[in-house]
């Protein structure tokens, strides 16, 4: 075996090599690789490149089963986002992303830097981003550190976003004792390019500059992405460090001098720098280019002085991007950059060699080859169990604790049903000014650029529902995502996923994730709902105990019209309700069996994705037909939740029918039955609607009529829409001003 | 209206304040970045729009009020050119020297986006001439220093002169401390100068001015500005 490229380095011991989070097997890899022992640099830069974050090593060969392609994708998963094609010479670019590890550590910049680095992504690829969501999950309301972790997450996304200009406007937020030690932060970013102005970063060309510009590089998130691939324990407060510090400001400008310089056609490739910084961005640069490149790090803009090339190459310092230049224009560039207060350093080329070289005080550091860096990570087929599938709650045998109104003014004041107004309100939601639907709905409702197009945009997943089974909890996060885009009139498009689980080294974890990812193939190929991009985080465990899995999707629709589109409040008095779906009285898994009975068990909701497309197309049908009033999805809480969230969306209340005497009164108000819609028509369109539905085979039913200032369920007693708002605004609120001790 | 919408790095509702410009006055206004030691010719309006100017890393507005550009905004104004400031913009005329007081952290402490409702107190400006002195309008806020404080002796002039624009009101048009949401004294939401042509407020009326996006309750600001400007022309 050859010396070290570079003396005075310190030998590399198995306990280093543990250290940089790799396995014996692994190292070996790398020996025989590269056929000599790496320096500490190069030992540093496998770590961040075969890691599970960046080389989704345990789950690349399960997401190559999802779908990826439609005639409206533009690119589908591989890029910094993906990129959907939606008309007029437009496109939409989107991904979500994960930022759970930092998040728990550091609740406002880990939060913060989940908002910036999804932005980046987005505006990377050429695109003015538009809206920003989210997935959060936290732990029991009653853990002592929930309260505090999402005080820090929600005032860090907000900090970030609103300060950077763009609206957040939809998202999940929930809580679960499972969630007590890793909290989620999933960040969904989107954006819209002209169709044939995408940029990518793939490098071109041999001795092509390599431009660094944006924020400088100091010690910040060393191992980040490491840490983001390992498990917690007692001790990872000590991690603090490695959580980066986000600076919305630096962003902004990087957006808009990025835009500029693109819009000059400057631009040949560009990488933003996110997990793994500098290294992952330049290797990806040249391996997918078919190209080699050299760095000069004695040129990298450094924020402290004296940084190793180890420290250069590893920092995690946000706000910072590399490109390749057409070199005529790289004045142009460079004053352009000047101009916004930016960095701006050309810190190596591109060469023919296909090498990965990194040269820092006259030394070379490092000199591997940059194709297997990427590609030659390892590849995991991780050994699965699939669970026992959990028996159907017989609905019959459940005995209802409280009557249906009292049931229903439960629930609605419970941590995951209540209102999430304290959330959004501190998200500038109408900045840009095109938000048509805003937080609180089905799905956001954005209009593109002057309109009359529209976007809608949601986050859904149900986590309990995977957690029973998650082969049907996959599919129906899939399915709520795309209903929820119906309900608002949208045409749903393509998807990302970010798949958040536990260790995939047990293999009943592993089963968890390859039942889900099973689930989401099934659901998009059904529903011609494409993943365009996505991300995988593993490891949230702490101490042997997972989080539920929890693969959250991110739906893109269109409409053509965005005035088309229409909210879930009711319109007017003495329309007719009307349900579509079929209603079985589905008890297993739902919030009323958890949180009014106490139990949560059994086999969730099954979804008959040819039932879900029947009445979803037909849904949106009534929709753009200016058919129907209001529209909303039912999901959490069933129909009697569903119903006094219309009601208390607008004040106007209504007088519901009694449930039908086939099912369980309790089973039907509350029952989580999937593939299912409730909307309003006043009463001359009804009976068509009613007649057309028949005629196309499918179920839909007169279940009430709006009216009144109360929400009248026949046989019960009436219940003022205004004290439903108290229950339903007041718990988040009192929780999170420390009024109420939560006894969940 | 030839109107000049002033960039900062950091600002972000720029294109939002011009887009209303647009719709409104039909004229495209000019942006003019920080370094400009001159406003365009001509210019019969300054805007200076909402957004994070410098990253509010200081103090809001702070740095902001420093720029060259606002030497030329400070003569302008002098010479009685109107000028309308809106939330990091009103931050940024209060540092600047071009109103009174302060606006201090949100009473909450949080970042607050929500639809409020303004009672308007006086139609005779240039900036409410398009409202009713009474009327009570609904435009969204999205701020989280928004607090406006000054000395009493200071809140007794702009209280005794009338120059209390917009007051944070219940949506019948009563004063009322849960219907002002940042805690700001007298519920003020936005002032004029001592001569009546620099309006500082906090909410946003430039992003409710079509129906189709919510409300159009901001739209008389902008309709009232340009028949005021057509009328002076």
């Amino acid at each position: 075996m050859d010396l070290p490229v570079i003396p005075n380095e310190p030998p590399i011991t198995p306990e280093l090599v543990a250290e940089h989070g790799l396995k014996p097997d692994e190292y070996q890899r790398i020996l025989d690789l590269i056929g000599r022992a790496p320096t500490l640099t190069e030992l540093g830069i496998f770590s961040a490149m075969w890691n599970e974050h960046c080389s989704y090593k345990s789950s690349k060969v399960h997401l190559r089963t999802l779908p990826t392609k439609a005639p409206w994708v533009i690119q589908g998963p591989g890029e910094n986002a993906g990129v959907i094609d939606i008309g007029d010479g437009l496109a939409c670019v989107f991904k979500m992303e994960s930022h759970n590890h930092p998040s728990y550590i550091e609740p406002y910049q880990g939060a913060a830097t989940g908002v910036g680095g999804i932005l980046r992504d987005v505006f990377t690829m050429g695109a003015r981003p538009v809206a920003c969501l989210n997935a959060l999950s936290f732990g029991a309301p009653a853990h002592p550190k929930t309260r505090h972790l999402v005080s820090g997450v929600v005032a860090g996304i907000g900090g970030y976003g609103n300060s950077f200009g763009v609206p957040t406007v939809g998202g999940q937020v929930r809580f679960h004792s499972r969630y007590d030690g890793n909290n989620l932060v999933n960040a969904m970013a989107v954006g819209i390019a002209e169709a044939d102005k995408i940029f990518y970063a793939a490098a071109s060309g041999v001795n092509m500059p390599i431009v660094y510009l944006g924020s400088k590089t100091g010690r910040d998130g060393i191992h980040g992405a490491s840490m983001a691939s390992a498990e917690f324990d007692e001790d990872s407060d000590a991690k603090r460090p490695t959580v980066q510090v986000g600076d919305p400001f630096s962003e902004k400008l990087l957006l808009e001098a990025c835009l500029e310089i693109m819009a000059r056609d400057c631009v040949i490739a560009i990488q933003d720098m996110g997990a793994a910084g500098l290294t992952c961005s330049a290797v990806e640069m040249g391996a997918k280019g078919d190209l080699g490149v050299t760095l000069e790090l004695d040129k990298v803009p450094c924020r402290e002085e004296g940084m190793s090339a180890y420290e250069m190459m590893l920092s995690e310092s946000q706000e910072r991007m590399l490109m390749v230049l057409k070199p005529e224009k790289e004045n142009e560039a460079e004053a352009i950059f000047r101009k916004w207060g930016l960095d701006f350093a050309v810190v190596g080329h591109t060469t023919p060699s296909m090498r990965f070289i990194v040269k820092h005080g006259g030394d070379v550091m490092a000199d591997l080859p940059i194709k297997e860096l990427g590609d030659q990570a390892p590849e995991y087929k991780r050994p699965f169990v699939l669970g026992e599938k959990p028996k159907p709650v017989d609905a019959t045998a459940v005995e209802p604790p409280v009557g249906t109104t009292d049931a229903l003014k439960m629930l609605l004041a419970t941590p995951d049903l209540c209102s999430r107004r304290w959330v959004w309100e501190q998200y500038d939601h109408i900045i840009l000014g095109n938000t048509v639907q805003r937080p609180g709905g089905d799905a956001a409702v954005i209009r593109v650029a002057d309109g009359p197009k529209g976007l809608a945009l949601t986050t859904d997943v149900t986590p309990r529902y995977c957690e029973a089974d998650p082969f049907e909890g996959g599919k129906q996060a899939v399915a709520e995502c795309w209903r929820n885009l119906t309900a608002v009139g949208a045409r749903p498009l393509a998807i990302t996923d970010n798949l958040n689980f536990g260790n995939p080294e047990r293999p009943e974890i592993m089963g968890q994730f390859v039942g889900c990812v099973r689930g989401i193939a099934e659901a998009c190929k059904a529903l011609d709902f494409p993943v365009v991009s996505g991300n995988v985080s593993l490891y949230n465990e702490t101490n042997g105990r997972a989080i539920l899995p929890t693969p959250s999707i991110g739906g893109v629709g269109v409409l053509a019209d965005f005035r088309k589109s229409v909210s879930l409040a009711f319109k007017s008095e003495g329309e007719a309700i009307i349900l579509i779906g079929e209603t079985l009285g589905w008890l297993g898994q739902s919030l009323y069996l958890r949180d009014i009975c106490g139990r949560e068990e059994g086999a969730p909701p099954p979804v008959d994705l040819v039932e879900e497309k029947e009445n979803g197309d037909f849904v949106r049908d009534l929709i753009l037909s200016g058919a129907v009033s209001a529209a909303h999805d039912l999901s959490d809480g069933g129909l009697l939740v569903a119903l006094a969230e219309m009601a208390m969306a607008s004040g106007i209340g209504a007088a519901l029918d009694a449930a039908p005497g086939d099912i369980p009164a309790h089973a039907y108000w509350f029952g989580e039955d999937q593939a299912r819609y409730v909307v309003t028509a006043s009463a001359a369109q009804a009976n068509g609607l009613l007649a057309k539905a028949q005629e196309a085979g499918l179920l839909a039913m007169r279940i009430g009529v709006t009216g009144g200032t109360a929400l009248a369920v026949t046989g019960e007693m009436p219940v003022p829409v205004a004290d439903l708002r108290k229950l339903h605004e007041g718990w988040l609120p009192a929780f999170m001003s420390g009024e109420v001790a939560p006894t969940v | 209206m030839k109107a000049a919408v002033l960039v900062f790095p950091g600002i972000n509702r720029e294109r939002d304040m011009a887009r209303t410009l647009r719709l409104v006055s039909g004229r495209e206004p000019a942006m003019v970045w920080h370094t400009e030691p001159e406003l365009p010719a001509g210019t019969d309006l300054v805007v200076i729009p909402g957004g994070f100017s410098y990253g509010d890393y200081l103090r809001c507005g702070a740095i902001a009020a420093r720029s060259p550009v606002m030497d030329a905004v400070r003569t302008f104004a002098d010479r009685g050119g109107l000028v309308l400031a809106v939330c990091n913009g009103f931050q940024i005329a209060c540092e600047a020297g071009l109103l009174p007081g302060v606006l201090m952290r949100n009473q909450n402490l949080r970042f607050i986006c929500r639809d409020v409702y303004l009672r308007v107190e006086t139609s005779n400006s240039p900036f409410t001439r398009g409202y009713n002195a009474g009327q009570v309008i609904k435009v969204p806020v999205a701020h989280g220093e928004g607090n406006y404080i000054a000395d009493s002796e200071t809140i007794a002039r702009l209280e005794g002169e009338g120059r209390v624009v917009f007051r944070y009101s219940s949506p019948d048009g009563m004063v009322d401390p849960n219907w002002n949401h940042n805690g700001a004294i007298n519920a003020i939401a936005g002032i004029v100068n001592e001569r009546g042509n620099v309006l500082g407020m906090m909410p946003h009326p430039e992003n409710h001015v079509e129906a189709a996006i919510g409300s159009t309750d901001g739209y008389d600001l902008f309709a009232g500005l340009t028949d005021h400007l057509a009328k002076a022309a």
